[in-house]
């Protein structure tokens, strides 16, 4: 686990995390760590504990056994607005964007800045979302013209950029992301892949989900395999092979 | 899913600089109730000045009696826009209308004789107001939290209130017994009658909440992908149930000035009103589905149909085609709405 060099600093630490629903183990004794810049692919088939694992770690479910460490700090979230204030973000598969707003009213839904208008009347200050929405997205390498424009307005790959976006803005230190390529086209996948390359030089962690061995070995540092629930290996890309990869997944 | 595939333009290598304006189709459509107006004024003015030589749109009388005639409709479609807007509807508005009018005669004739003219009529119409955000609530209660679908929810307080306005009315008329009630409902204050003047203190109201407050963003956001929204923290039972209390109190207005205006209260008072409402609504650029619409287009939806239904009247037209005018506009309204959701690649129809 020293593929970084011991300058890395280890973000997010899972120790013995098992999860069950009634008799179904879902999860079992898992253990996998994710350093500031490193990319920590999750493999597995369907059912494989993939999603357990990751609604565990972002709040979503309470882990029935286990630790997690933010920072070598012990911490449990009550729900992902707990996980989210501490710095795990999830982009979801579907987005989550609300398609008929822009992007820096996306950026800041829920937590809207306000000014006054008149010296009294409290308004949205869009013109405030607007410009961190410019410079947010410019770190991503995202650079718009029309920021006033509903994200209906952007492709896949973009509103994907602007989802991932809200996460830098809001400074996560972890993002989790399902699947980010799943529904895109070939050109698009690529730009989600650079978007997953720009927050590992921003010092990010990130743990990316996907069934597309391709992406794995274009963006991710190392790759951990889960089959029923346990882990069936841990690798580092540069020392593995799709087929080494697909053997751990299908248990050959 | 909301991450459909793109059309072919937008996965072009310079995709990141793709973010167009809006075509003009858009404005159009973005435009259209106001367009509406101007040709149905232009239309009127026209008929009137080759039948009987005089003008429709330059006579002070027409203008205002199409703005009283607006009143009613344009606060119910206020609410309605901020529900529509949400994903939802409430069809109970207009027999909450009623309730409030019925309630307002009641508490200030009670009133009357005890606080003074005045006082009373501050005092019945603010009871009938809160008494408006009663089925409000409830309506909010079943979409928020026992998950009823407003079509239904609203359409079950429709009949509640129905049938509690009715019972309060004694199935009848309640006149009221206060000039001063008379006299704000029909006077006027250089040469603008008072409930004009309510009610567009009222709209801008409304306008800025929709516009610029959090509020109005989050019902924008609910309307789009109420996922995204609870996800991003908003919580949204919390807002329904505002959302729905702010509605029955738009119909509670209503009621009041309806009862200033003719002096009465009457449980179907707004009971034409409901479908104007949500016409008005969706002529000023909303979408049924949720998302999208704004109050300024609702007044102008509002206007369309008040211009229909007084021109028609003032060129000498059998009232029926009234019916079928409204009718005729709604859904020209809804194709052009398409028609901008089809040209624009269809990434708004989720």
């Amino acid at each position: 686990m020293n593929d970084l060099g011991p300058s890395a600093e280890t973000l997010l630490e899972v120790r013995h995390l098992s999860k069950n629903f009634g008799p179904v183990q879902a999860l079992n004794d898992l253990s996998m760590s994710v350093r500031a810049g490193e990319v920590v692919a999750l493999a597995g088939d369907n059912g494989a504990g993939k999603t357990t694992l990751i609604k565990a770690i972002s709040g979503v479910y309470q882990p029935s056994s286990g630790e997690i460490l933010l920072k070598g700090r012990p911490v449990s979230f009550a729900s992902p607005q707990d996980a989210r204030d501490q710095g795990i973000e999830t982009i979801y598969q579907d987005l989550a964007l609300a398609d008929n707003l822009s992007i820096g009213a996306n950026i800041f839904l829920g937590r809207e800045p306000m000014r006054r208008a008149f010296g009294f009347l409290p308004v949205l200050d869009r013109a405030m979302m607007a410009t961190a929405a410019k410079s947010t997205m410019a770190k991503l390498d995202f650079h718009v013209s029309r920021l006033d424009a509903p994200v209906s307005n952007f492709s896949g790959g973009q509103r994907q950029a602007v989802a991932i976006g809200r996460a830098v803005y809001w400074n996560a230190q972890i993002l989790i992301m399902d699947e980010p390529t799943a529904a895109l086209g070939v050109p698009e996948q690529r730009k989600v892949i650079q978007l997953i390359q720009q927050l590992k030089t921003q010092g990010r962690g990130v743990i990316f989900i996907s069934h597309n061995l391709q992406d794995i070995f274009a963006v991710a540092d190392r790759i951990v395999v889960l089959r029923r629930g346990v882990q069936a290996g841990e690798r580092r890309i540069a020392e593995t092979s799709h087929d080494e990869v697909v053997r751990l997944m299908v248990g050959g | 899913m909301t991450s459909s595939p793109t059309g072919p333009s937008q996965i072009a290598p310079q995709a990141d600089h793709s973010d167009k304006a809006r075509t003009p189709l858009q404005r159009i459509a973005d435009l259209r109730a106001w367009l509406f107006l101007a040709f149905l004024i232009v239309g009127f003015e026209t008929w009137s000045r080759i039948d009987f030589g005089g003008t429709f749109l330059f006579n002070p009388f027409n203008i205002q009696s199409i703005a009283v005639f607006a009143v009613a409709p344009l606060l119910l479609a206020t609410g309605q826009t901020f529900v529509i807007i949400s994903g939802g509807i409430d069809l109970s508005m207009g027999f909450i209308m009623g309730l409030a009018a019925v309630v307002a005669a009641h508490v200030i004739n009670w009133a009357t004789p005890g606080m003074g003219f005045g006082m009373a009529v501050l005092f019945g119409g603010m009871v009938a107001v809160l008494v408006a955000a009663i089925p409000g609530m409830v309506n909010g209660m079943l979409v928020a939290f026992l998950k009823v679908p407003p079509f239904i929810g609203t359409l079950g307080m429709f009949g509640v209130a129905r049938g509690v306005a009715f019972l309060l009315a004694g199935g009848t008329t309640v006149p009221v017994r206060n000039e001063f009630f008379a006299a704000l409902g029909n006077g006027r204050m250089f040469g603008v009658p008072y409930i004009i003047m309510v009610t567009a203190v009222f709209v801008l109201l409304m306008h800025y909440i929709l516009s610029q407050t959090k509020f109005g963003q989050h019902n924008y956001a609910i309307g789009a992908n109420a996922q995204a929204a609870r996800r991003a923290g908003i919580n949204i039972k919390w807002h329904l149930l505002r959302l729905y209390i702010l509605s029955g109190m738009c119909a509670g207005l209503a009621g009041v000035l309806y009862a200033a205006r003719f002096s009465a209260g009457a449980a179907q008072a707004g009971e034409p009103l409901l479908l104007d409402s949500v016409a008005a609504v969706v002529i000023g650029g909303a979408s049924l589905f949720g998302g999208s619409g704004t109050i300024l287009g609702t007044v102008a939806g509002a206007l369309v149909i008040a211009v229909i239904q007084y021109g028609l009247v003032f060129i000498n037209v059998a009232p029926f085609w009234q019916f079928i005018s409204v009718g005729v506009v709604i859904i020209i309204s809804v194709l052009i709405d398409q028609a901008q959701r089809r040209f624009s690649g269809g990434r708004q129809s989720e």
